[in-house]
């Protein structure tokens, strides 16, 4: 009895405080909300094919158009290279990783501005809204690998052990788009320059990536300038896993990871930096 | 002891109101290329534009217990809801510092995160995120959420096609089932019916009995009342009283008094009083039918306005108009213009008129009142305007039903008019649409009215 009850000292929960400079990163708290990125990514999804009467059907359509428009184009009249596949599966297997990537970029570069409501309500990590895109767009990509499957049976093609690295290639495909949104995401608050250059910026990157032709284009002196684009890594790699040969090299595939993990964590830590403002500036 | 809950330490915040770029809401890149050169040169020589701040909030300080129910009131644009949003870390301070010790739950605006082609149920999961719960906790409190906010029938239905009360009730009950050890509220009481608003308001005070703390924001300075042991009254920026709530809202009231408007009130400061002074409001007030003067009103009462003036040079008779803007986009919402005389009025001669607005049909919100004083027949001239000088109109949800499909939830619009409906033709009812949440409420809000969320 008479024994002294200790309290311990409670620290706060949260401490709010004018910051400036660089933020960390708060991973942790982002976890905690982890069930709000796929929350987000599964209304993401619904949203997009509601009151369309294709529906999902889009999905697939899209990059079966493009690529029968690319087969014709550069395929049957330009006689572009593809590494010795035929044409057609080789454009397919391009476009859908590019389309995941553009896609991403799309979605996430004005996610800020359509959630605008939310972020001058609600508090929740920021981050959440450009990473949802990342993980929506790729049921788009999971759709587009099914026509894919049935398409390498058409062309009788059969995957060999190299299809085991292509998670490897989704996710550098998953991480480069998410640092490149997390950039974009967040100059667009303060600059909505970026929704009207966005048009030119994906064709652009387009046709600088081994999309509708393969690296072997590309002049052997320029090929290391050509990696310095993490685009050209994840779609070199996503046919290497799929159709087998290709111009694909370890280098380029070291470089470009390390590119697309430098501009991710740069574009996450930038994020951070200026989110406080994004309330007083959306 | 009492355990702190909050702890709020010398917290300021500014906004810069960029005039050099006039009103534009955002800037270019280019624009900020070429202001850099500008902005450099005024940095090295250590100047900056002292102007162009604003300060919103003024070394703010205070601290909430744990259990405590507190409340925040003080006129528009004392700084209220910008102390709320930096609490909820919506925003940041521009100096000092708070502290939080628990979970926060905060409710700035019925149904934020909701989205209006989603459905009921996928909302819940979605809110309920945003507000930091896990996927499996909202699970747990599903059928409670539904159950508080009556809409089982409808939860697989998309939200576009409820009716606002269901909707109100819906966001509601998300916010008020994440139980927060700290729950922020923020004038979510004026929409809903009455019915709703005790439910709400239930729901508040349970909270507070299982030993959470709540701070409210709120006008209504009656449900402050009902619910608040403790109150807080913010001024330009500043904590002007901090004590019991009768305490506090004596205060607030004498400082509304205090603000009564004569002759004199504001004449040299053109934002709010102009006029060639030709002939001034010695005296303004808003009363109700019994002769006490009051701001707040529920719908369906009468509005007074008592208005005396002075004439200081011969006019050509003596006309009053009293309008009403809006409280966020400070629109006119309504104006009523009266002749008083159409005579030659002498210079000293005074007058007091009394206009009513009976049984006012605006919907819930806040309205500041523009006062303006003119000869009868119109002429450019501006004699004397009072603008925002008295404090605003407060309309709230009342239990008065004002016409036979009044509903004050209903948040569309500004007014809230007596309609009329005939059916000319009754569509064949079908079996399978007979679910659908089709009661006359959701009929009005799909009366050519969208609403995007």
């Amino acid at each position: 009895m008479g024994a002294v009850v200790r309290v311990p000292e409670r620290r706060p929960t949260v401490v709010i405080k004018a910051e400036t400079g660089w933020a960390s990163l708060n991973l942790r708290e982002l976890w905690t909300y982890r069930d709000l990125l796929f929350i987000l990514a599964g209304r993401e999804v619904k949203l997009r094919y509601k009151q369309t009467s294709l529906g999902v059907t889009w999905v697939v359509l899209q990059p079966l158009l493009a690529s029968l428009i690319f087969a014709v184009m550069f395929g049957r009249f330009a006689h572009l290279p593809s590494d010795g596949h035929p044409y057609a599966l080789f454009v397919f297997s391009g476009v859908i990783v590019w389309n995941y990537f553009s896609a991403v970029l799309q979605r996430a570069g004005n996610s800020l501005i359509t959630d605008a409501r939310l972020i001058t309500k609600v508090y929740f990590p920021r981050l959440a809204i450009p990473l949802a895109s990342t993980f929506s767009a790729l049921i788009d990509l999971g759709v587009a690998l099914l026509v894919l499957v049935i398409l390498l049976i058409v062309y009788k093609v059969a995957p060999t052990w190299r299809i085991l690295t292509l998670p490897f290639f989704i996710a550098l495909a998953g991480i480069s788009a998410a640092g490149v949104s997390l950039w974009l995401s967040a100059l667009n608050v303060r600059y909505r320059d970026f929704v009207h250059a966005m048009p030119f910026l994906l064709q652009i990157w387009m046709f600088a990536s081994p999309v509708v032709y393969a690296t072997t284009l590309v002049p052997e002196r320029y090929r290391f300038a050509y990696g310095l684009n993490p685009a050209v890594a994840f779609i070199e790699g996503f046919r290497w896993a799929i159709l087998g040969a290709s111009s694909l090299t370890l280098p380029m595939v070291a470089l470009s990871t390390t590119i697309s993990l430098v501009v991710f964590i740069g574009g996450a830590f930038f994020f951070r930096r200026v989110e406080r403002g994004f309330a007083d500036n959306v | 002891m009492s355990e702190l809950s909050l702890s709020i330490q010398g917290i300021s915040k500014s906004y810069q109101i960029a005039r050099a770029l006039g009103a534009q809401p955002y800037r270019t890149l280019q624009e900020e290329v070429v202001a850099l050169p500008r902005k450099l040169w005024k940095r090295a020589r250590g100047r900056t534009d002292r102007l162009d701040t604003f300060w919103a909030l003024q070394d703010v300080t205070f601290d909430v217990n744990k259990g405590e129910v507190v409340g925040l009131i003080g006129r528009n644009g004392a700084g209220k809801s910008t102390l709320l949003k930096i609490l909820a870390r919506i925003t940041d301070p521009t100096h000092g510092r708070a502290e939080i010790y628990g979970r926060v739950g905060a409710l700035l605006e019925v149904g934020t995160g909701f989205h209006m082609e989603l459905t009921g149920r996928e909302n819940i999961f979605l809110s309920g995120a945003i507000l930091g719960m896990r996927k499996s906790e909202i699970a747990a409190k599903f059928d409670e959420i539904v159950s508080f906010a009556e809409v089982q029938q409808f939860i697989d239905t998309p939200t576009k096609r409820y009716s606002s009360g269901m909707f109100t009730r819906l966001a509601f009950a998300v916010a008020a089932y994440l139980e927060p050890e700290i729950l922020f509220v923020d004038e979510v009481l004026a929409v809903g019916d009455a019915a709703f608003q005790k439910k709400c308001l239930g729901k508040m005070e349970d909270v507070a009995g299982q030993g959470r703390t709540v701070f409210f924001v709120s006008h209504n300075t009656q449900a402050i009342r009902q619910l608040c042991t403790r109150c807080v009254l913010l001024e330009h920026g500043r904590v002007v009283a901090d004590g019991p709530t009768h305490e506090t809202l004596s205060i607030y009231n004498q400082h509304l008094r205090d603000m009564r408007v004569d002759a004199e009130t504001g004449v040299n400061n053109p934002e709010n009083r102009r006029g060639s002074g030709a002939v001034r409001f010695t005296a303004v007030s808003v009363e109700d039918l019994a002769g006490t003067e009051r701001y707040a009103f529920e719908m369906g009462e009468t509005v007074r306005f008592r208005l005396s003036y002075r004439a200081n040079q011969p006019m050509r008779g003596i006309a009053v108009v009293v309008a009403l803007r809006s409280g966020v986009s400070r629109d006119l919402v309504t104006s009523v213009r009266h002749v008083v005389t159409t005579d030659l009025v002498p210079p000293g001669a005074t007058g007091t008129v009394t206009v009513d607005l009976p049984e006012v049909y605006i919907r819930p919100g806040e309205y500041p009142i523009y006062f303006h004083l003119s000869e009868s027949v119109p002429t450019k001239t501006n004699y004397d305007v009072l603008d925002d000088l008295t404090p605003p109109l407060v309309i709230a949800a009342g239990s008065r039903r004002l016409h036979d499909n009044f509903d004050p939830a209903q948040p569309f619009g500004v007014f809230s008019l007596p309609s009329r409906m005939t059916v000319d033709e009754a569509p064949a009812v079908r079996q399978d649409t007979i679910d659908r949440p089709f009661d006359d409420k959701a009929e009005m809000a799909q009366t050519g009215i969208t609403t995007e969320n």
